[in-house]
């Protein structure tokens, strides 16, 4: 493989990070395109003195912040009703606020700052959201809201920085805080008390961030490169704390780590301690401090929910122990089990409940016409086991008996207490998972056969050991056909009450689904001993909730027979989401990008990967470019390429997810297409003006191309407005609509 | 021109006797009692239902991969006569004397054999010396896991050898590519690397892994071939290299153009493998022309193009549905089973279980079985009659429509009523007058989905249709949901209200269809008993026909995802599982899936030494310490990235899938592993160890290392071939791991 020989000018411009080499230089350079932009731009009089300059930046900037803050706060109140997944995201805040334990698949960050928004301005907890459409009446929903907006809001001013930053060119930010600005899309997600804003505040302060802290590298370790490196860290734990999808901007940012200190690995003038010194840095701000800061949130997240609540059923018991209202907070039960103890036996696995049976038959055609045995999520009567032993059937709480405790490898007998019927397997297949046998209730009064016996086995323990309540993580092995008791985890139909699957699995893999572990205890013979000592470590808890989050996440698939958002759907704008109301009477809010920046933003892509590989392919040729057009191409293959790097981050994974996926999880990739938008085209336009230099008109070329698209971006903000900020009326077939003509997908349907 | 004449003719052959030696090895190893057992072992019961399919001609659909290796099984059953006759449904069964075992297993057991050969030259064209060479030949030679493997109707061994090929053809091409571009021998083993590599997609999916990482080589070698500046740009010689007649002279001038080396490339390695995977569909479905057990899940139109079956029945329709047509009507989606409008009797319950009120009208279902009672008549609302005018008057898209059933006469309705299963859509039924104010809701607005214009015909079979329901704009729709015992457990219909977007659900074809002729309604019901004729006969594509078996090939999705001996990817590496293959029906002998666990252990550890390595290599020369001189670093490059990048392309990709995994599925990976071992031995012999002496004892380790891999591939031998039956003592000792499970008979 013999190495890229290139001409003098193209290898000194290939040299990773020009920036760094010669930062004077590149910084003078920065300085004249932008002093060049600036002198093209109308909204600049004339050359000015430095201060002047300083004054201009300041001011668009402040005029880009001010227009996003204007186009997200306007009409903010309305709907004063639930919209769409305000149902959710409301709802937990109040959780925060009323400190009830609940579970969701989301870390809790962006939930929690919510709930302390809701707080801060008033709200008092007491709303239930319970289904989009509800009003809100008296209830405070503005500072939920507003909080959302405001963080909204920060897009485009950071968008605008880091394109500046990256092109060092004004009218490509200015371009893409166009886009970003009037997008309906962006805008009617910043809108709302979604979690969508937050996320995204995140991820482009991390990208700002890092941009910024890039673009310090010629002085390293000052105070500005400290402050930059330490904000990416921290916008990173913001990201990873509100969703998962955050780590996808980890992912960036550490890819653009790695190259950095290869970069810095590569130059011979550094000492191995100074490379040593970056290295420690780079781990402590981007690895140490928004781990520390991420176990944060969730130690605030379990300190503040410290009531029992909707959440429990997905926990282990020894989890609910710790919350308070729950039936295992501050209990005192016996020990180790004995025959005659009164149980509920729950899996191990999260989300799949407790052993449960109750009065209702298998349906005829469904394996025997017996008992049904399911799991159920929620505590009940029918929950509770009686222990006992297979052969004997005398009652073991009549006080002249010794007690006798159960020890591993015992023969068993699990008598269901409300129906008397014994835990009974046999060779049937089961309702849903055709290889595995049937699980029953049999046996009238405790007598059955021998298809009731089990062996009650602890895992990882020796024969004859006691078993533990709560710790012990037992297996129940059928004794006939040798089969293990598990729950499949698949919900049975309706027959079922759409509880889960109970099976005993042939196959003695072990899985969590066939382990479980006893969690209430009731034998009046026995001793208490409180359950304090089993409350289980932060590290414990922190794994643990983790674990439910990543299950439950997995847990959300597509069903067949009903349309789902595809990721393809999504670059081309292919079909919204309501976000309120359906009819023509309605107000109606329609998730929907702007389609004219959205499909310019697509062909941006296609146009970006031309020109890039045209550049690229040049320079590997060794052509030589006059040096402006290979300035150009440094922004278009540097610039552009870490925006795309980013767009690609955020997009493709999504095609491996198998959950359930939704329109507006393309958000992020969005402000990423933007960004490379931006670039592309100033950069495009300026090529061509210097391509045409010779003709008169050349040098309005640039500022007519930009002023062009600044104004059709902001025309079609003007005629697609109503999507975000409402609409009542007849729908848009109607010439009356105020979508009338708009609809120009017939998969967009307002 | 008589020059020949002039001089003696010689030939001059070079042969490697070692390559001779190593492929005798091979074969001997391979085929050595190939018909034993003559019972059917693991998953030929799978492929062998297939083989039959081929040889019977019938249409068939297999998810497990494209129709390459199944066509390459069934060359074996071929040319041994098989008559397809055996009932593959058991593992274990005998085979009948009239299953040519012998040459069923002859193809998986040569290709299996020449991957040893195979091997040798891969290394050797990495520039290894031929010692390395020889050791890697050798361990695939012994490796227990991939004899099992090929000597039993699997296709596994296939797959393996044309990734092997692929990837020794793309070496020996790039090795031209240095001396003699533009050559015979180069464009051969460039369009041989694009054979390679689509025959080894056309086997298994999993091929697509090796052809991406052949692809990855070939770009990054492109890539410098871009930089090279002695290369012209696109010159007068574009032409010139692309005829053959010049090839000659092209290797004497140096002024080769880098367009061209490209668009061979690109033409070798994209075209070729599209048009060859294309081939093999075309083959495959003119070898199974006859209609079969899968047709249900294909589409109408496809079935309509097997011979027999459907096609039997809707040979001779008309072609454009009129007002009048008497018509069945099946769902595109076809999820969870195909099935067909239908309606009976029988009406909705007047409660449901839940408390919920229906309409109590007449129930429409969907029903996976033929039926009179799936027929229904289309009906122009502004007539009365249900017979077809004379000329017919064809129905077109955006026609406002009644459907009739055909033996209640009542017609398909729907209202503003929960449906009985899915509650947020509309309840469908065949409107029944009960006189309490609540009136007919049954004109459909008739939407060609995939029409050319705006004015197209409704057409049989061919147009996918929707029924927009003109008062509350709901489209009829397969929920999915199958209905309690009040309807007979037959598939729920609904009216989705809001339907967004295309969705196969909600679409239909018309699948019998015939000219209604009778006004009265017991003839009518005499002509819906009776079969459709009349004469149109029509063909699909062969593009449409690809694409569909394609796309329903992704699709299907096995649900029951759990088998004894299925493992994860993590047990794989360190052989914590195996496969039992068969057990005899008297006896312990058995065989197994079961490696070599040196090999498997020191090939992990080679990968892991060679990571370290390179990793400590390229910290090094970024600090400008060159510690392998220019050409043995590029060769230890060029091997990690074929090799340990084969594995993890092989390997990695597992993780990320949810179907059920074997530990066959990590042997390609293996065979990676085991190319990069002797590689990293030698490295380490020239580079690592520094005096003679030390080079001496590393050689002995090394012998002493291959010879326990003997031992152990020896030791495991029964277990391999199953040709001795051992003493339960024996097993027992045999069971080095906790996880492995070796049967042992308990009387």
């Amino acid at each position: 493989m013999p190495p890229a020989t290139g001409g003098g000018l193209a290898e000194s411009e290939l040299r990773p990070r020009r920036g760094r080499c010669s930062p004077q230089a590149a910084r003078a350079a920065g300085r004249d395109v932008a002093a060049e932009a600036v002198a093209r731009s109308p909204k600049r009089p004339a050359w000015g003195s430095r201060r002047f300059e300083a004054a201009g930046w300041w001011a668009l900037l402040a005029l880009v912040t001010l227009l996003s803050f204007a186009t997200r706060f306007h009409r903010l109140d309305e709907p004063p009703h639930i919209c769409w997944d305000e149902t959710h995201f409301g709802k937990m805040g109040s959780y925060y606020i009323n400190r009830t334990f609940f579970f969701d698949v989301h870390p809790p960050l962006g939930k929690m700052l919510i709930g302390l928004a809701g707080y801060l301005s008033g709200y008092d907890g007491t709303f239930l959201f319970q289904k989009p459409g509800d009003k809100y009446e008296h209830h405070s929903y503005m500072g939920m809201r507003g909080f959302c907006a405001f963080l909204g809001s920060w897009l485009v001013p950071f968008a605008y920085l880091t394109v500046l930053d990256l092109s060092k060119s004004l009218s490509a930010a200015l371009l893409t805080a166009a886009l970003l600005t009037f997008d309906t899309g962006c805008l009617t997600l910043s809108q709302y008390i979604l979690l969508d804003p937050i996320l995204m505040f995140f991820i482009m302060a991390a990208m700002l961030s890092m941009v910024k802290y890039n673009s310090c590298a010629d002085r390293p370790f000052s105070a500005p490169w400290w402050f930059w490196l330490s904000l990416t860290g921290v916008s990173l734990a913001g990201a990873l704390g509100v969703k998962f999808v955050g780590l996808f901007i980890i992912l960036q940012v550490g890819l653009n780590t790695i190259a950095d200190l290869w970069y810095l690995f590569g130059d011979l003038s550094l000492s191995l301690v100074t490379v040593g010194k970056h290295l420690t840095a780079r781990v402590l701000c981007l690895i140490v401090l928004p781990l520390a800061l991420y176990t944060a949130t969730f130690a605030v997240h379990f300190m503040v929910l410290s009531k029992s609540g909707p959440g429990d059923g997905f926990f282990s018991s020894a989890f609910q122990a710790r919350l308070s209202g729950n039936n295992l907070h501050n209990a005192s039960i016996p020990e180790h089990l004995a025959y005659g103890s009164v149980i509920t036996v729950k899996n191990l696995r999260m989300a799949i409940g407790y052993l449960h049976s109750h009065r209702h038959l298998y349906p005829e055609g469904i394996g025997a016409r017996q008992q049904q045995v399911t799991t159920y999520l929620h505590k009940d009567y029918n929950n509770l086991w009686i222990i006992k032993k297979h052969n004997t059937n005398s009652d073991p709480l009549d006080p002249s008996f010794p007690v006798e405790f159960v020890r591993h490898g015992d023969i068993i007998r699990l008598e269901h207490k409300e129906t008397s019927r014994n835990l009974h397997s046999h060779y049937h297949e089961a309702p849903m998972t055709r290889k595995h046998y049937q699980v029953t209730g049999y046996g009238i009064n405790g007598t059955g056969d021998s298809n009731d016996f089990w062996r009650i086995e602890v895992v990882n323990r020796k024969f004859g050991n006691r078993i533990k309540v709560l710790r012990s993580r037992i297996r129940f092995i059928h004794l006939v056909t040798g089969c293990v008791l598990g729950s499949s985890g698949k919900v049975l139909p309706k027959w079922g009450w759409e509880q889960l699957e109970v099976t005993c699995t042939p196959y003695l893999k072990e899985t969590l689904n066939s382990i479980w572990n006893v969690e209430d205890h009731i034998n009046p013979k026995l001793p208490n001993i409180s359950l304090d000592v089993l409350q289980p470590s932060f590290p414990e808890i922190l794994l643990e909730s983790h674990m439910v989050m990543i299950r439950g996440n997995s847990g959300l698939k597509p069903k067949d027979n009903e349309f789902t958002s595809k990721p393809w759907h999504w670059p081309i704008n292919y079909q919204g989401l309501r976000f309120s109301g359906v009819n023509d009477t309605d107000f109606r809010v329609y998730l929907l990008g702007n389609p004219v920046v959205w499909w310019l933003n697509l062909l941006s892509i296609a146009l970006y990967l031309l020109s890039g590989s045209i550049i690229a392919v040049a320079m590997q040729r060794g052509a030589r470019l006059p040096a402006e057009v290979a300035g150009l191409s440094q922004v278009l293959l540097r610039g552009g390429g870490q925006v795309l790097l980013g767009w690609t981050l955020h997009y493709f994974p999504f095609f491996l997810m198998g959950r359930v996926l939704y329109f507006h999880h393309y958000f992020p990739a969005m402000l990423f297409s933007s960004m490379l938008t931006g670039i592309l085209w100033d950069t495009l336009l300026r090529l061509c003006a210097w391509g045409l230099a010779s003709w008169p008109l050349a040098r309005g070329i640039h500022v007519a191309g930009i002023l062009s698209l600044l104004l059709g971006t902001a025309y079609s903000f003007y005629l697609f407005h109503p999507l975000a900020y409402g609409m009542v009326g007849p729908l848009a077939q109607d010439p009356q609509s105020p979508m009338a003509g708009l609809r120009w997908l017939d998969s967009w349907d307002f | 021109m008589w020059g020949f004449l002039k001089r003696p003719v010689v030939v001059t052959a070079d042969i490697n006797l070692s390559l001779v030696a190593l492929t005798g090895m091979g074969l001997l190893s391979r085929l050595w009692r190939l018909t034993y057992p003559r019972a059917v072992v693991f998953d030929e019961v799978y492929y062998g239902q297939y083989i039959s399919f081929y040889m019977k001609q019938i249409f068939f659909l297999d998810d497990s991969g494209p129709p390459f290796g199944h066509m390459v099984l069934a060359l074996g059953g071929y040319l041994g006569g098989f008559d397809g006759n055996f009932l593959w449904n058991r593992i274990g069964a005998e085979y009948s004397s009239n299953v040519p075992v012998w040459s069923l297993r002859l193809l998986p057991a040569l290709a299996g054999a020449l991957s040893v050969p195979m091997a040798y030259q891969i290394v050797l064209e990495l520039h290894f010396s031929h010692c390395a060479a020889m050791g890697a030949a050798l361990l695939m030679l012994i490796e227990n896991a991939l004899i099992t493997q090929s000597r039993l109707m699997l296709l596994e061994s296939v797959l393996i050898f044309f990734n092997l090929l692929a990837v020794l053809s793309y070496l020996k091409f790039f090795n031209c590519q240095k001396h003699s571009p533009f050559s015979l021998s180069w464009w051969f083993w460039l369009t041989l690397t694009g054979v390679a590599c689509s025959c080894a997609v056309g086997i298994k999916y999993m091929g697509v892994f090796t052809y991406v990482l052949v692809l990855g080589v070939a770009a990054v070698h492109a890539w410098h071939l871009i930089g090279d500046q002695t290369l012209s740009n696109v010159g007068a010689d574009v032409q010139c290299c692309m005829r053959p007649a010049c090839m000659g002279q092209m290797r004497m001038s140096q002024g080769v153009c880098v367009f061209c080396h490209l668009l061979a490339r690109a033409v070798a390695l994209l075209v070729i493998p599209v048009v060859l995977y294309l081939l093999f569909f075309y083959v495959h479905l003119i070898l199974v022309f006859r209609s079969g057990p899968h047709d249900q899940i294909m589409s109408s139109a496809f079935q309509a193009s097997l011979e027999g079956g459907l096609a039997r029945i809707t040979q001779g329709q008309p072609l454009e549905v009129a007002f009048g047509s008497q018509v069945t009507l099946r769902n595109v989606f076809g999820k969870p089973v195909p099935c067909w409008l239908h309606s009976h009797q029988d009406t909705y319950p007047m409660i449901y279980e839940n408390g919920r009120g229906s309409s109590h009208q007449q129930q429409v279902t969907c029903y996976p079985f033929k039926d009179v009672n799936n027929w229904w008549i289309v009906k122009d609302p502004r007539r009365h009659q249900l017979v077809v005018s004379s000329p017919p008057r064809p129905v077109r898209h955006g026609d406002m429509v009644q459907l009739v059933h055909g033996m209640t006469t009542r017609s398909l309705n729907t209202h503003d009523v929960a449906a009985p299963l899915s509650p947020h859509s509309q309840e469908v039924s065949c409107y029944i007058d009960y006189n309490i104010s609540m009136p007919a809701q049954n004109l459909w607005r008739l939407e060609i989905v995939n029409r050319g214009s705006d004015t197209d015909v409704w057409k049989t079979i061919l147009s996918e249709v929707r029924f927009v329901h003109v008062n509350t704009s709901a489209v009829l729709k397969l929920s999915g949901a199958h209905l309690p015992d009040w309807g007979y457990r037959q598939l729920e219909i609904v009216g989705e209200k809001l339907s967004r977007g295309y969705h196969g659900s909600t679409v239909w074809n018309v699948e019998e269809h015939r000219y209604g002729a009778s006004q009265e309604q017991r003839e009518r019901e005499r002509e819906l008993h009776s079969p459709a004729q009349v004469d149109v006969s029509r063909n699909l594509s062969f593009m449409a026909r690809f694409s569909e078996l394609q796309w329903r090939m992704l699709a299907l999705r096995s649900d029951d995802s759990e088998h004894k001996y299925s493992s994860s990817p993590l047990e794989w590496v360190t052989l914590d599982t195996n496969i039992a293959y068969w057990l005899h029906p008297r006896t312990s002998a058995q065989i197994h899936l079961l490696g070599n666990i040196v090999i498997w252990v020191s090939g992990s550890l080679a990968l892991a030494i060679y990571a370290l390595l390179s990793l400590w290599y390229l910290l090094r020369r970024r600090r400008n310490v060159h510690d392998l001189p220019q050409d043995a670093w590029l060769r230890w490059v060029l091997a990690g990235a074929l090799c340990a990048g084969g594995w993890a392309v092989n390997y990695v990709p597992f993780f990320l899938m949810e179907k059920t995994l074997f530990l066959y599925h990590y042997l390609p990976a293996l065979t990676f592993q085991i190319l990069l071992l002797p590689v990293v031995l030698q490295h380490i012999s020239d580079h690592l160890c520094r005096s003679q002496l030390q080079r001496s004892v590393f050689s002995a380790l090394v012998v002493a290392w291959y010879s326990s891999a003997c031992h152990v591939s020896n030791t495991l031998r029964p277990l391999t071939y199953g040709d001795k039956s051992l003493s339960p003592h024996e097993l027992k000792a045999l069971r080095w791991k906790d996880s492995w499970d070796i049967l042992i008979r308990k009387h």
